[in-house]
């Protein structure tokens, strides 16, 4: 009965060494997987913000303004004045696609004759 | 275990029949039994013996490898967990108000060498020289050859200059990281943004640091690591201060002027939208400051908040507002204006003859001084001081430029009766065109000050009450005739839908020695706009105008800061998303009833 109890307890302790010794490893590898990954974060921000710098770069108003002066005759770009402020109404939108040779199904009165006193009531 | 007897029977018996001593066998026996038991303990504890040293012998070695290994590795810090958040040593990059980037960092190299390493000194200084042409070859062979250990060559490398010096293949030549910052938009902005240099510098990396502008001034929160790169938002919007520099620029070419600057400020709450100063330097590649005693000839110097002027008559709507503020006129009392007046030896004159007396509006609108220096008569000292002082006129700006905490405005050291009477017309009270700005901007958004800053802000942010409502509006009432009236001294300022509303002023320059210059002027136009709807304040100053128009010279401000604000407003009004608009007639309700 005391050999049994002796044997369990060395076999748990060996269990428990090897879950131990485990867990250990495996958090080695999160620890390096996260540093890895830390390192790729960083190298892509450091990418990022070359990218974006250059973006800003590309984008600076010097030289937009230089490449509008230069492409003007295909763009045709001014700088913004007060009479380039519209209207809604003045807007060409496209005129909307009719169907010509559809039939017509359900006719409607399209004079204003009258309109006015049939509103009035 | 059989216990062997000690006293068999069978041998006693024997013994006895031999006539032997029975005992004798007993006590062999026992010395048997003595014996056997002796080298069973012996074995047994000699076995202990050997576990317990194996034992020993294990610890040891396991305690030994450890130590070797650590003797023999790089020393790391033990690491139980990793860092969630990570911290962003970066310097934190600057946007406009609209995101975009006007400072960021860049990861470049830097060159140093190692004289002891090298192979070929004298070849590598020839071959540096060929990449960086303004290397003084000969004196780099001089220092390659010396005694010393460790130089720097080049703070920053580009990548293509970083590849040229690799292919020299000269193992003394050494290259290490370092972060410069970016300025990706050039001039724009100079003298807003100011400039950086290195503090600390080692093979690394090295400390960027702010050296003016709000790069000094922010230093300390750029820095911060604790606010993981999150960029600082600027009030500044680049569209706005990149045409406000362009305008700006062929305004000061046109006029001859050797300097100009442009301040644009959101009336509510004191935003600077844009700031600009000509001429301006690209902080990429800041010059060095210039040398003597006159630092406005620098392209460092920031016009609009360090250059303190006597502005002139800009400063004759605040005698007007305060007069009606407290009660003493109202826009159509008259006013005196028989000249010259004199104070002592000296005399006050206006530009033009303007009759006899005038109104309150008509002063402002032809800008007579000696209508304004009768003004702050009746205002007195003690009170024009209290009201100057409370629109900032008597401290340096809170902008957060590193150069406004040394421009302190130039006071009268002995504020006597002439000196109200001078300083209501704007002369003898030297402050920066940002001052005049922060003070238009009271009278435009009702009466309240505002702190001038340029860090982006969420709605109105109104100070303490400096006039009142109704003198404020009276005032801007004026300030629309000084453009719209035909008389009027900004008439070119008028830009159809946007009812400009501004004072002209021009002020002699003062001689370094004393005195004035006949024939130098500072040409100042404030202006607000849209004058029934106020919202912002556009100050224009030019430095040494000059311009040939309707057949003589002409320096008034009038004449030449007024077209170049025109033309400023009409370019970034619309920007501003500002319609153009028909001015309600309320305000044309208030006409001249004088003459």
């Amino acid at each position: 009965m005391r050999s049994v109890l002796y044997v369990m307890t060395a076999l748990t302790v060996i269990g428990l060494a090897f879950w131990a010794y485990h867990e250990n490893y495996e958090t080695q590898e999160a620890i390096e997987k996260t540093a890895k990954l830390q390192s790729e974060i960083g190298a892509a921000r450091v990418r990022l913000s070359v990218l974006r710098a250059e973006w800003a770069y590309l984008n600076r108003p010097d030289r937009l303004r230089d490449l509008a002066e230069l492409n003007f005759d295909r763009l045709g770009l001014l700088p913004l004045r007060p009479r380039h402020f519209g209207n809604v109404d003045q807007v060409a939108f496209p005129a909307p696609v009719f169907d010509d040779f559809a039939p017509i199904t359900n006719s409607v009165v399209t004079s204003s004759q009258g309109a006015e006193q049939e509103q009035e009531p | 275990m059989i216990r062997t007897p000690l006293r068999p029977l069978a041998r006693i018996l024997d013994a006895r029949q031999k006539g032997e001593n029975p005992d004798a066998i007993e006590r062999e026996n026992l010395r048997l039994r003595h014996e056997e038991i002796r080298d069973r303990l012996r074995l047994r504890a000699e076995q202990r013996l050997l576990l317990l040293g194996i034992m020993y012998f294990c610890a040891f070695l396991v305690i030994a490898v450890r130590m070797g290994g650590l003797a023999a590795s790089e020393a790391t810090e033990p690491r139980a967990a990793t860092n969630g958040a990570s911290i962003i040593g970066q310097r934190a990059d600057i946007v406009d108000r609209r995101g975009r980037i006007l400072a960021t960092n860049m990861e470049v190299y830097s060159l140093y060498a190692h004289p002891q390493q090298m192979i070929d000194p004298l070849r590598a200084a020839e071959e540096l020289g060929k990449i960086f042409p303004e290397i003084d070859v000969a004196d780099l062979k001089k220092r390659f050859t010396s005694e010393r250990k460790f130089m720097w060559i080049r703070k920053k490398l580009s990548p293509e200059q970083k590849q040229a010096v690799h292919d020299i293949g000269e193992p003394g030549l050494l290259f290490g990281p370092r972060e410069m910052r970016l300025y990706p938009n050039g001039a724009v902005a100079a003298h807003v943004l100011g400039g950086y240099g290195f503090g600390r510098e080692g093979v690394h990396s090295a400390e960027v640091l702010g050296t003016a502008g709000i790069e000094k001034f922010e230093d300390k929160l750029l820095r911060d690591p604790a606010r993981e790169g999150a960029p600082l938002e600027l009030s500044i919007d680049l569209t706005l201060q990149a045409a406000a520099e362009k305008v700006l620029y062929g305004g000061m070419k046109i006029m001859g002027a050797k300097g100009a600057t442009a301040i644009l400020m959101d009336a509510s709450n004191g935003e600077i939208l844009s700031l600009a100063s000509l001429p301006d330097f690209d902080p990429n590649d800041r010059p060095l400051p210039a040398l003597g005693d006159d630092p406005s000839i620098s392209p460092l110097f920031n016009r609009a908040v360090q250059g303190v002027y006597e502005l002139g008559s800009t400063f004759k709507i605040f005698a007007a507002a305060q007069a009606m503020d407290l009660g003493i006129v109202g826009p159509d009392s008259m006013v005196d204006i028989r000249g010259p007046l004199t104070w002592g030896r000296f005399r006050i004159r206006d530009f033009n003859n303007y009759g006899k007396e005038l109104s309150v509006t008509k002063v402002i609108v032809k800008s007579s001084n000696i209508g304004t220096a009768r003004l702050a008569q009746k205002i007195g000292t003690p009170r024009q001081q209290d009201f100057l002082k409370r629109l900032g006129f008597f401290d340096v700006t809170p902008v957060e430029l590193q150069e406004a905490k040394h421009a302190k405005p130039l006071l009268p050291p002995n504020w006597s009766e002439l000196s109200t009477m001078t300083i209501s017309y704007g002369h003898g009270l030297s402050v920066s065109p940002l001052h005049l700005a922060t003070a238009y901007a009271a009278v435009a958004n009702g009466g309240r000050m505002v702190a001038p800053t340029l860090l982006r802000q969420t709605g109105p942010k109104l100070g303490d009450r400096v006039m009142s409502e109704s003198a404020a509006a009276a005032a801007r009432a004026m300030l629309r005739l000084v453009v719209s009236h035909k008389e009027g001294t900004a008439s070119f300022g008028e830009v159809k839908g946007y009812a400009v509303g501004g004072k002209t002023g021009t002020a002699d320059k003062p001689k370094p020695k004393g005195g004035y210059y006949k024939d130098k002027v500072i040409a100042t136009f404030a202006s607000i706009f849209p004058i029934h709807d106020p919202k912002y304040v556009l100050v224009v100053t030019l430095d040494e105008p000059e311009i040939h128009a309707a057949g003589e010279l002409r320096r008034t401000a009038g004449w030449t800061a007024v077209p170049v604000a025109a033309e400023m407003i009409e370019r970034l009004a619309p920007l501003l998303g500002l319609r153009p608009t028909i001015e309600p007639e309320t305000l044309a309700g208030i006409t001249l009833t004088s003459q």
